[in-house]
C-alpha cells in the first residue's frame, strides 16, 4: 500500500507557504550543476519549470514529442488566466480566489494547495509582463481585466483569444534564452515512453526519437513530468490529436498512484460534433459568456427553426433563469450539465438537436458590432471557419465537449509523487482544481507550480540525494526499462491485423462518453467496464500499424498511446463507479437534489481516490487521503 | 449538423508528395478520395485516406498535426501550390473540403525551403526556428525579478500592436510562401513584438543583430519585397514589420560600429 503523506505544512492557512519556504532544504549554488533533472513536456508547467531551474543552475534535458517546445496545447487555451491582483478594485483578494477556486472544485482540493496556488498568482502576472507577453491594456496603459465563470470579481487577464498562446511563447522564450545559453540540452521530438526507477527513486526515463526511432536511456537526479491530461481518452474533445497520457500512465505503472481519474471537466461552449470522420472538437472560449447570451427555444417545435425568427418571449434564457446571480458565468460542469438537460428535453438547437444558442445580438446593440469584434473577433472568425456561419449575424450553436482532466498522478504538498523523485506539474497532476476547474485556472496552475513552486520544492529532495550518485544509464534498471520497450514496439508492427489504431480510438471514446460523460449511473458504468477489456483484447490481437521501428511512424506513436487509453479508460469508470457521490464533473445521475445539483456525501467521500497498479491483470488497489478541511465549510455549492 | 447549408459530398484526386526519409528521392503519388463530406476538414481528410491506406497495407501519408485548430503552428502543408493553401488567415487544419469542388485534383506538398530539411512526406524540419529564436528572441526577466505588473504602463496603441506582432505560430507558411524562402517575417515579428514594448529596450540591439545573423547562418535567403509572406501568414501579420526590423538593424548595426561595448559587458550573464 503506497504511502500518501501530503506534507502540507501546519500553521494558518495564509502562512503555510511562507512557512515552508522557509523550512525546506537548498541546495547550495556551487552544487546545483551537479545534478541533473529531466522535465518532460514543455507546455505552460514543463517550459517555465524548465527555464527556471535552469536559471538557478540545474543541469536540465527537457524532452517534447511536439517538433518544438512551442507547440504544447497550452498553446490553444483562449480566455484568460485568473490573479487576485484586484486592480480593479472590485474588492478582490488572495482569499476571494482561494475561496473561489475551492468552491468550484467542489470541495475536493486540497485547501492548503489551492491557497499557495492564490498567493502565487499575483507573482505570473508580474512573471509574464516582465517577459513582454503583451497582456491587453487600458488606454491609460494598465492592464485590463475581464470576468470568468464561477467569480463575481473581474480578475482574469488575458491577450485577446490567445491568452494561452501568449503565456507559453513568454515561457518558451525563457526557456529559449536557456537552451541558447546551453543550460537546457532539449530533445523535440522525443516521447517518453517509460519511468526508470532505481533503488525505489526515479532516476531516468526511456525515450524515443520519433524521427529516428532510436530509443534510449536518460539517467536524471529527479524526474519532472508536465505531460497535461489524458482528456483525448474520449476520443473526441479540444484537446490536441497528439495530446496523450502515455508518460504518466507508464509512471503509474511503475508504482505512482493515479488520483481521482474520474474528475473529468466538460466544457460548455464547444462548436457541436458534425460528422463521424470528426478528429476533434473546438473550443470557443468561456470569455464569450461574459457578453454573449445562451439560450434555447421554450418549445421544443421551434428547435429547428431559423434561430432568428424566434420572438424574445419564445426564447429560454435558461442559465439567466436558473442561476440568476451568476446567470451565464455559472461554473462550466454547471454549465454544461443545463445545455445537456435542455438539449434531452427536445430543445436543442441544429439537425442532431445536440447544440444551445450562444447569442450576442444584446452585446451588438448595447456595445456595437466593433467592440464585440475586438473582444472575441478571433473566436467569431474560428466559428465562422469551421460552420461557415456569422456569429455576428445568426447566434452560434454550442454544445458541451471534454476539455480537461482535473484527476491525474498523486502528488504532495511539494508536488512529488508517492515515488519518490518523481514530480508532476500542471494539468498531469491531481492537485489544485478538486472536482472541477475554473475558467482562467489552469494556466495559473500551470505556471504557478512551474515559476514558482517546484522551483522551491525539488530543492529539498535533491538536497537529500549525493552529488554524483546518479545512475549510470548502463545500469541493469535502465537495461531492462529499454529492452521492455522495444519489445512493445516490436509487438505493435508484429500484430498485423485487420483494424488501423483510430478504429480503436473512435469506439473507445463512443464507449467512455456513453457511459463516463457528463452524466454517469452505475449502470452506464458497469456496462463500459464490460466493454472495455474485450475492446482491448481486440486491440492487442488485431491492429494494424503499418511500416517499420526506425524511422518517423505515426501510426506507431498512436498505437502507444491509445494502447495506454484502453487502460487508463478502465480505471477512470472505475473510479467514478466507486465514487458514490456527485461533486463538481463528476455526476452520477442516483445522487443529485430535485433540482438537478450535485450531491456530494462528504461523510464517505471528503477523499482523494489514489490509484495504485498491482500488476497486470490485478485490480488495482484504491488507498485514500482524507481531505481535512480546517479553514473553510464545506456546503453544497450555490451559485443561485 | 454545422453542414446544413452544404450537403453535395465531393470526391477528389489528391497528388501528394511522398518521401520515405531526409535526402531520399521524393515523387507525387496520385489517391482517388471518393464521397467526402465537405464539412470535413483538409486533415480529416487525410485521416480518412490514411485509414484506407493502412488497410490496403500502405504507409500512410506522414503529415504534421496537433491542435487542428490554428494555432500551435504544427500543420504544414503547400496545397495547390500555396502555403497552408487556399483562403486567407488560415493554417492547414483550418482548411475545409469546401473550398474544393467535386473532381478537382489537389496536389499536396511539404513546404519547401534549404533550410526546412524534408523529414518525411508532408513533414519538414523547422527546428531552425527555434534556433534563432534561442539567438535572442526574448527578454532575459529571471523568474522571481519582475516588478509590479501594473509598475509599467505600455500605451494600449503599442501593446495592441506588439500583439499583432506576437500572434505568430511559428509555422513557416512566410518561408514556404517566399521565393528566397526568407525568414524576415517571422524574425520582425518577433523583434518587433519586443522592440514595441518598453519591457524589450535593454536587449533591444543586441537581440535583432542575433537573430538576423543567426538567421542568415542557417540558409534563410533574402528580402526581396513581394510580400509573399504575409499573403500566406495565417495570422496575416503585416510585412510592415520587416521594414521595423530593417530599421532596427541598420540602427543597431550603426550604434554597434560606433559604439564600444563597455569592458565586461557579458561578464555577469
Amino acid at each position: 500500500m503506497a504511502q500518501l503523506d501530503s506534507k502540507i505544512p501546519s500553521g494558518p492557512l495564509a502562512d503555510k507557504w511562507r512557512k515552508h519556504k522557509t523550512e525546506i532544504k537548498l541546495v547550495n549554488p556551487a552544487n546545483k550543476r551537479k545534478y541533473e533533472i529531466i522535465v518532460v513536456g514543455a507546455g505552460l508547467a514543463g517550459s517555465s519549470a524548465a527555464a527556471t531551474l535552469a536559471e538557478l543552475g540545474y543541469r536540465v534535458k527537457n524532452f517534447v514529442f511536439h517538433d518544438s517546445p512551442r507547440r504544447a496545447h497550452s498553446i490553444a487555451a483562449q480566455g484568460g488566466i485568473n490573479a487576485a491582483k484586484n486592480y480593479q478594485n472590485d474588492g478582490d483578494s488572495v482569499y476571494r480566489l482561494f475561496y473561489d477556486t475551492i468552491k468550484g472544485g467542489d470541495y475536493r482540493s486540497r485547501e492548503a494547495n489551492v491557497h499557495r496556488l492564490a498567493e502565487v498568482s499575483v507573482n505570473i502576472i508580474d512573471q509574464c509582463v516582465a517577459q513582454g507577453v503583451p497582456f491587453a491594456r487600458e488606454y491609460g496603459g494598465l492592464l485590463a481585466n475581464r470576468s470568468f465563470g464561477g467569480a463575481q470579481v473581474s480578475r482574469t487577464f488575458y491577450a485577446r483569444g490567445q491568452t494561452g498562446q501568449q503565456l507559453l511563447l513568454g515561457a518558451y522564450s525563457a526557456l529559449s534564452r536557456m537552451v541558447g545559453a546551453g543550460a537546457v540540452e532539449l530533445h523535440t521530438q522525443s516521447e517518453m515512453l517509460d519511468l526508470v526507477i532505481v533503488g525505489g527513486q526515479a532516476k531516468g526515463i526511456i525515450a524515443r526519437d520519433l524521427v529516428t526511432g532510436a530509443i534510449t536511456s536518460h539517467a536524471a537526479d529527479a524526474v519532472v513530468l508536465a505531460t497535461g491530461g489524458y482528456g483525448n481518452v474520449f476520443n473526441l474533445s479540444t484537446y490536441a490529436r497528439g495530446s496523450n497520457a502515455t508518460a504518466i500512465w507508464r509512471a503509474y505503472k511503475r508504482g505512482a498512484c493515479f488520483a481521482n481519474p474520474c474528475y473529468t471537466q466538460i466544457h460548455p461552449t464547444c462548436i457541436p460534433v458534425s460528422g463521424d470522420y470528426q478528429s476533434k472538437l473546438t473550443l470557443m472560449s468561456e470569455s464569450l459568456r461574459n457578453d454573449g447570451r445562451i439560450w434555447v427555444p421554450k418549445k421544443k417545435e421551434d428547435a429547428k427553426k431559423d434561430p432568428n425568427s424566434i420572438p424574445e418571449a419564445d426564447r429560454d434564457y435558461y442559465l439567466e433563469r436558473m442561476y440568476p446571480s451568476f446567470g451565464n458565468l455559472a461554473p462550466r460542469d454547471i454549465a454544461s450539465r443545463a445545455a445537456k438537460r435542455v438539449c434531452d428535453e427536445g430543445r436543442g438547437a441544429g439537425a442532431s438537436g445536440l447544440g444551445v444558442y450562444l447569442d450576442f445580438s444584446d452585446a451588438i446593440k448595447r456595445l456595437g458590432e466593433a467592440a464585440v469584434r475586438e473582444r472575441y473577433g478571433n473566436l467569431f472568425d474560428i466559428y465562422h471557419e469551421i460552420t461557415a456561419e456569422s456569429g455576428y449575424q445568426t447566434p452560434m450553436r454550442i454544445y458541451p465537449a471534454v476539455h480537461y482532466t482535473m484527476g491525474g498522478l498523486w502528488v504532495d504538498y511539494n508536488l512529488m509523487s508517492n515515488v519518490p523523485g518523481l514530480f508532476v506539474l500542471g494539468e498531469a497532476n491531481f492537485s489544485d482544481h478538486g472536482a472541477n476547474r475554473l475558467g482562467a485556472s489552469a494556466l495559473m496552475q500551470g505556471l504557478g507550480d512551474g515559476y514558482f513552486v517546484i522551483p522551491y520544492t525539488i530543492g529539498d529532495y535533491l538536497a537529500g540525494q549525493k552529488p554524483g550518485s546518479r545512475p549510470s544509464t548502463d545500469s541493469a534498471d535502465f537495461k531492462a526499462a529499454e529492452a521492455g520497450i522495444r519489445g512493445m514496439t516490436n509487438r505493435f508492427l508484429d500484430i498485423k491485423g485487420k483494424q488501423p489504431v483510430s478504429h480503436f480510438h473512435k469506439r473507445l471514446g463512443k464507449v467512455m462518453w456513453d457511459g463516463c460523460g457528463m452524466a454517469r449511473t452505475k449502470a452506464t458504468l458497469e456496462k463500459a467496464l464490460r466493454e472495455i477489456p474485450p475492446l482491448r483484447e481486440e486491440f492487442w490481437a488485431s491492429v494494424l500499424v503499418p511500416g517499420s521501428a526506425d524511422t518517423l511512424n505515426q501510426s506507431l506513436e498512436q498505437a502507444g498511446r491509445v494502447a495506454d487509453f484502453l487502460e487508463l479508460g478502465e480505471l477512470l469508470c472505475l473510479d467514478a463507479l466507486t465514487r458514490e457521490e456527485s461533486c463538481g464533473g463528476h455526476f452520477r445521475e442516483e445522487h443529485q437534489y430535485p433540482d438537478g445539483e450535485c450531491k456530494r456525501d462528504d461523510e464517505k467521500f471528503a477523499h482523494v481516490a489514489a490509484w495504485e497498479f498491482q500488476g497486470k491483470d490485478k485490480a488495482p488497489l484504491r488507498n485514500t487521503e482524507p481531505l481535512n478541511y480546517e479553514f473553510v465549510k464545506m456546503s453544497v455549492r450555490n451559485y443561485k | 449538423m454545422v453542414a446544413e447549408n452544404t450537403t453535395k459530398n465531393l470526391s477528389i484526386t489528391l497528388r501528394v508528395w511522398r518521401q520515405a526519409g531526409p535526402n531520399q528521392p521524393g515523387k507525387f503519388v496520385d489517391y482517388q478520395s471518393k464521397d467526402l463530406n465537405p464539412n470535413m476538414s483538409f486533415l480529416e481528410m487525410l485521416d480518412v485516406v490514411n485509414d484506407e491506406l493502412t488497410l490496403k497495407g500502405e504507409e500512410p501519408i506522414a503529415f504534421a498535426h496537433d491542435c487542428r485548430e490554428g494555432i500551435c503552428g504544427t500543420c504544414s502543408a503547400t496545397i495547390n501550390g500555396k502555403a497552408h493553401g487556399p483562403g486567407k488567415g488560415v493554417a492547414t487544419c483550418q482548411v475545409y473540403m469546401r473550398a474544393f469542388r467535386d473532381g478537382d485534383v489537389i496536389t499536396v506538398e511539404p513546404f519547401r525551403a534549404a533550410a526546412f530539411p524534408i523529414i518525411k512526406d508532408l513533414i519538414v524540419d523547422r527546428s531552425a526556428f527555434d534556433k534563432i529564436q534561442q539567438a535572442g528572441g526574448f527578454i532575459t526577466a529571471r523568474t522571481g525579478s519582475a516588478p509590479d505588473a501594473n509598475a509599467l504602463p505600455v500605451p494600449k496603441g503599442d501593446a495592441d500592436l506588439a500583439m499583432d506582432a506576437a500572434a505568430c505560430i511559428g509555422c513557416g507558411a512566410c518561408v514556404a510562401a517566399c521565393k528566397n524562402a526568407s525568414a524576415m517575417l517571422f524574425v520582425a515579428a518577433k523583434v518587433s513584438h519586443f522592440g514595441l514594448l518598453p519591457q524589450g529596450q535593454a536587449e533591444r540591439d543586441r537581440r535583432v543583430l542575433a537573430m538576423v545573423s543567426t538567421m542568415d547562418a542557417l540558409g534563410f535567403g533574402n528580402c526581396t519585397n513581394q510580400y509573399e509572406c504575409s499573403a500566406a501568414c495565417p495570422k496575416l501579420i503585416t510585412h510592415d514589420f520587416i521594414a521595423r526590423l530593417n530599421r532596427d538593424y541598420l540602427g543597431a548595426t550603426i550604434r554597434h560600429a560606433f559604439k564600444p561595448e563597455p569592458a565586461g559587458a557579458d561578464g555577469g550573464t
